[in-house]
């Protein structure tokens, strides 16, 4: 006679469609888990995520009296709350339910049906002796500051932070360079529309500067972050203007006095020049400048002051200190955006070495009207204007040695450059040099044609070399474009005046870093990973934590527009919601068992422990708890218990995984 | 600083004074190189398109030689670009592929030879002066420096691409012979065609399109005003400095640039006499481009010829061709 068994488990194996039943035999695994201990009833369902397979889950919890559930399926990252919901209308406690992952886990891993069929049989075992040691457990309830940081005032920035500003929320907004606007700020005309970026971006800078639900700190970095969802603890570093912001009204006489040139080597692209005391470009928010002392006389012979002596309202400020300004927020949005890839990386374009060899945001800052020429297109000697111009796509993008990826924007900006040179330069020849033309998105295509029309020749190939060595006649003194010209299968070379570079995008250099600082993840590009690629594309892994824009891959300004607002409403759902439901999973100390050795108090990285010198036992305060498990690890006398996943409930899962290597031992060698 | 070292065919013949200046330069720099005992042939470009099973046992059989020479440091330098490239290549292969090695070591064994792979790491000369002894240490040495001298740096194709083992140097835009003709105080010119081909054997097959090679890279070299262009690969050499003058026959034009190699021009400004360097053989003379840095090379007698006498036999005619 069989022994009563002390919990009744259900087990559910899920087809998934073809997904899973494609590759393993879910019949067969249904049959074999009914045959285990424990397990009173056992079934397979073509979609147990569906109304109807929740629903078999509550009806046999109550008609066979269930107390444990095991479904095998896809990843928990998919449906956990799903079953652990259903589990709960069956009148069960929610965490009496365990997942096994049967698809990311085995099916799709493998074609092999027998081995996945062994494997999904050794998972669901784990979790069937796993879940036979679960404890009932109660959602910790956690309260969400209203406050919220947003590092980076580029567009994507900029529309996260006004989103919630307006929607009556404080934000802490955080730029590195002296003024926001990003690399919007930087460009002349946006495509497909031929807008002026500065005349559409310059509005939105504004009401970030004036709003008061907005604390602007620009020319700052945020230095340290800790706490979790909600709760928040950020420390910004304020770097030294040299400028008292109280006093400085913006007149911009200090910069019109300075006597020190430097080229600008971030807003200008390195092709104009900058004061040492500087505001970046004259719509700049906030309007302080800022005092750069490696560049600064006085810095660095002890002289000058002339922006000092001169200023009308004494703001300069030459023993001013960085300041660490410490905020309490419940949500971060990061919107840190990208860098332009250097085209010196790729020497037989001749950038940086061929004179009238110039990246795209060096044209960008040279077609502008506020740039070094004043908008008139002009080679690098500053007065003769080509009569031809080369546009390469693709430089160091979709090219397997570089940047793998399409950087998505540089086939519509090199149009826009071309509308551009052919609008400033009505006989010039223009040669656009492509591999393919991607031109999705609304009016996209119709600017291509457009193009078309305007005589911008198309070339079907990626450039080989760019050099000034002549060889045929009418190359003397020109840029030799040299490419194959894949559609009539001929190798050409084209002279030209001028050649534009139309760099790709790339992470921000010191991405891993931040991604490190914020807790959560980057690729192996550098890009910040989403939850979900296609579901949840501004939340990360880490809850409170979104991000916006090309910080997690390459985007226009449209799409970085729509992230910057997606990410912000995301924050007011959890905002107006006041309180969230964190997981249980917290460690807690057996004050008997507790040594007070206080190895855990040190090892803690949320400060979440704390020793109470009466009774010499450390404490693990609950709210603080993150759940990681490190005090767990380290504690020698055994007396920390991480709930939902204590040791019983971990080693039961191995022992239950091995299930067939215990077997195998049984037949003597 | 000691080194396992492959000359090469060339380099006992036509490019011996390559070979002479290099280990002339040596010595002071405190690099030695051990010679491989019973070397062979690397059997070329053209070896490879024959037979390549045999091409590459041709080349593993250095390789084995160079393994068992006593110092060598576990490093096999080559002067010349192309048995650098095939030592290299099949080096990378042995290693990549067990399956290959085992073939080869089976032709090996029949002459009681073995070579294991990953055992050497093969360097190009020029790759060993710039980064084992480095710009500075040349720098020291310098005692006439090449003041006023522009010099067109060569790399010609094979030295950096393709980069079979770690590339010491751009694949594209090379640059470690500029800055080494730099430390020696030369004045180099931006040579946009540095890492274009010499034609390598087209001068065999096709007139044409070798002839046009060579002119580009000259005229480019003379459009920059280059007084000399310096190389570091014999085929190179030999294409640019033995074929300048049919070429410009060809393409009716007239130039007139010495080919030196770098080690030559580190031994004249090392101090090192010139005849020591083996200046003098080329063929386009470097006379008038030497004297701006007051090198004087003197004339050899050799447009004498020897004197027969009466009681020597006349030679066997050789039959005309065609």
């Amino acid at each position: 006679m069989s022994e009563e068994p002390k919990e009744r488990v259900g087990v559910y194996v899920c087809h998934c469609g073809t997904n899973i039943a494609g590759v393993v035999d879910v019949e067969d695994v249904a049959k074999w888990a009914g045959e285990q201990p424990n397990v009173v009833c056992s079934r397979d369902y073509k979609f147990m995520c569906s109304s109807l397979g929740q629903e078999l889950i509550e009806q046999d919890i109550k008609e066979h009296d269930l107390t444990r559930i095991v479904v095998a399926s896809c990843s928990p990252h998919m449906h956990e709350k799903t079953f652990r919901t259903a589990t709960e209308h069956g009148g069960l406690n929610p965490y009496l339910f365990e997942m096994a992952n049967i698809r990311e886990h085995d099916s799709w891993a493998t074609n092999d049906k027998e081995m996945a069929t062994q494997k999904a049989k050794a998972l669901v075992n784990a979790a069937i002796e796993r879940v036979i040691h679960h404890q009932p457990l109660e959602p910790i309830p956690v309260e969400i500051n209203p406050n919220t940081l947003v590092v980076g005032g580029g567009i994507a920035g900029i529309s996260a932070a006004l989103e919630l500003a307006n929607a009556g929320y404080h934000v802490y907004m955080v730029e590195r360079e002296p003024s926001i606007g990003g690399h919007m700020a930087q460009l002349d005309k946006t495509f497909p529309t031929l807008d002026c970026s500065a005349c559409i971006l310059t509005p939105r800078m504004v009401e970030v500067g004036q709003h008061p639900n907005i604390t602007l700190w620009s020319y700052s970095e945020v230095e340290n972050v800790s706490g979790y969802i909600g709760n928040f603890s950020v420390t910004v570093r304020k770097k030294a203007r040299y400028v008292n912001e109280g006093l400085c009204t913006g007149c911009g006489i200090c910069e019109e006095k300075c006597p020190r040139k430097v080229v600008d080597e971030v807003f200008e692209a390195g092709l104009s020049y900058r004061k040492a005391v500087y505001r970046p470009f004259p719509q700049a928010v906030p309007k302080y400048p800022v005092l750069d002392p490696s560049n600064c006389t006085y810095f660095e012979r002890g002289k000058c002051k002339a922006c000092q002596i001169l200023c009308p309202t004494n703001a300069i400020d030459f023993e001013q200190q960085d300041e660490l300004m410490q905020i309490q927020v419940g949500n971060i949005i990061l919107a840190t955006g990208f860098d332009l890839f250097d085209a010196r990386r790729i020497s037989q374009y001749g950038y940086g070495r061929l004179a009238n060899v110039f990246s795209s945001l060096e044209f960008e800052r040279l077609v502008n009207a506020s740039g070094p020429t004043g908008g008139k297109i002009m080679l690098r000697d500053g007065v003769t204007q080509p009569e031809s111009v080369a546009i390469v796509h693709c430089v160091g993008s979709r090219d397997k040695n570089y940047n793998e990826y399409c950087s998505k924007v540089c086939c519509m900006y090199s149009l826009k450059f071309a509308h551009l040179v052919h609008e400033r330069l009505p006989n010039a020849e223009i040669y656009n040099f492509y591999i393919d033309m991607r031109t999705p998105g609304k009016g996209y295509e119709e600017f291509y044609h457009r193009l078309l029309h305007e005589g911008a020749h198309f070339i079907r190939g990626r450039v080989a070399e760019i050099t000034d060595a002549a060889r045929l006649p009418g190359e003397e003194g020109k840029l030799i474009v040299q490419a194959e010209d894949t559609l009539i299968g001929r190798q050409r070379r084209i002279p030209v005046d001028m050649v534009i570079l139309s760099a790709g995008v790339e992470a921000r250099h010191d991405s891993k870093d931040i991604s490190l600082l914020f807790g959560m993840g980057c690729d192996f590009e550098g890009f910040f990973v989403e939850r979900h690629p296609k579901l949840d594309p501004v939340a990360t892994m880490t809850e409170g934590v979104f991000i916006a824009g090309a910080c997690q891959g390459p985007k226009d300004i449209p799409d970085s527009v729509a992230q910057g607002a997606a990410a912000s409403a995301r924050v007011a759902g959890l905002i107006s919601r006041a309180t969230v439901m964190m997981e249980p999973v917290r460690a807690h100390i057996d004050a008997e068992a507790c040594s007070g050795c206080r190895i855990c108090n040190n090892m803690c990285p949320y400060n979440a422990i704390v020793f109470h010198e009466d009774r010499k036992v450390s404490e693990v305060i609950t709210a603080l708890c993150q759940g990681c498990g490190t005090c767990v690890a380290a504690c020698p006398s055994a007396a920390i218990t991480g709930a939902h996943f204590t040791n019983q409930q971990v080693l039961s899962e191995i022992e239950g995984i091995l299930w067939d290597v215990r077997e195998r031992q049984l037949v003597p060698a | 600083m000691k080194y396992g070292y492959y000359p090469g065919c060339s380099l006992e013949r036509n490019a011996n004074s390559y070979h002479k200046s290099a280990m002339a330069v040596s010595k002071p720099l405190g690099v030695e190189f051990a010679e491989i005992d019973d070397w062979n042939c690397c059997g070329a470009t053209e070896y490879i398109a024959l037979d390549m099973m045999a091409s590459f046992a041709l080349v593993a059989r250095n390789l084995a030689k160079a393994a068992e020479l006593p110092g060598n440091g576990h490093q096999l330098v080559c002067p010349c670009s192309l048995c650098y490239l095939n030592m290299s290549k099949t080096e990378v292969y042995l290693e990549r592929s067990p399956e290959f090695a085992t073939k080869i070591n089976t032709a090996l064994a029949a002459g009681g030879m073995h070579y294991e792979p990953g055992n050497l790491r093969v360097r190009h000369l020029l790759d060993v002066f710039v980064n084992d002894v480095g710009y500075d240490a040349i720098a020291e040495k310098v005692t006439h420096p090449l003041k006023g001298l522009r010099i067109a740096p060569y790399y010609g194709c094979m030295i950096v691409r393709p980069a079979y083992q770690q590339p010491f140097d751009d694949e594209e835009y090379p640059t470690t012979l500029d800055k080494l003709m730099k430390a020696l105080g030369g004045e180099v010119v931006d040579f946009p065609l540095k890492a274009s081909c010499c034609g390598g054997h087209m001068t065999q097959i096709s007139e044409s399109v070798a002839f046009d090679l060579i002119h580009r890279i000259i005229k480019n070299a003379a459009d920059y005003q280059a007084d000399v262009i310096v190389t570091l690969c014999p085929m190179c050499q030999l294409n640019l400095d033995a074929y300048q003058d049919a070429m410009n026959k060809y393409m009716k034009t007239n130039y007139h640039i010495p080919i030196l190699y770098f080690t030559q021009l580190m031994g004249l400004a090392f101090g090192m006499a010139s005849t020591e360097m083996g200046i003098g053989k080329e063929f386009i003379d470097a006379r008038q481009a030497l004297a701006k840095i007051g090198v004087e090379v003197p004339v050899e007698d050799a447009g004498k010829k020897k004197k027969t006498t009466k009681e020597e036999l006349p030679m066997p005619r050789m039959p005309e061709e065609g």
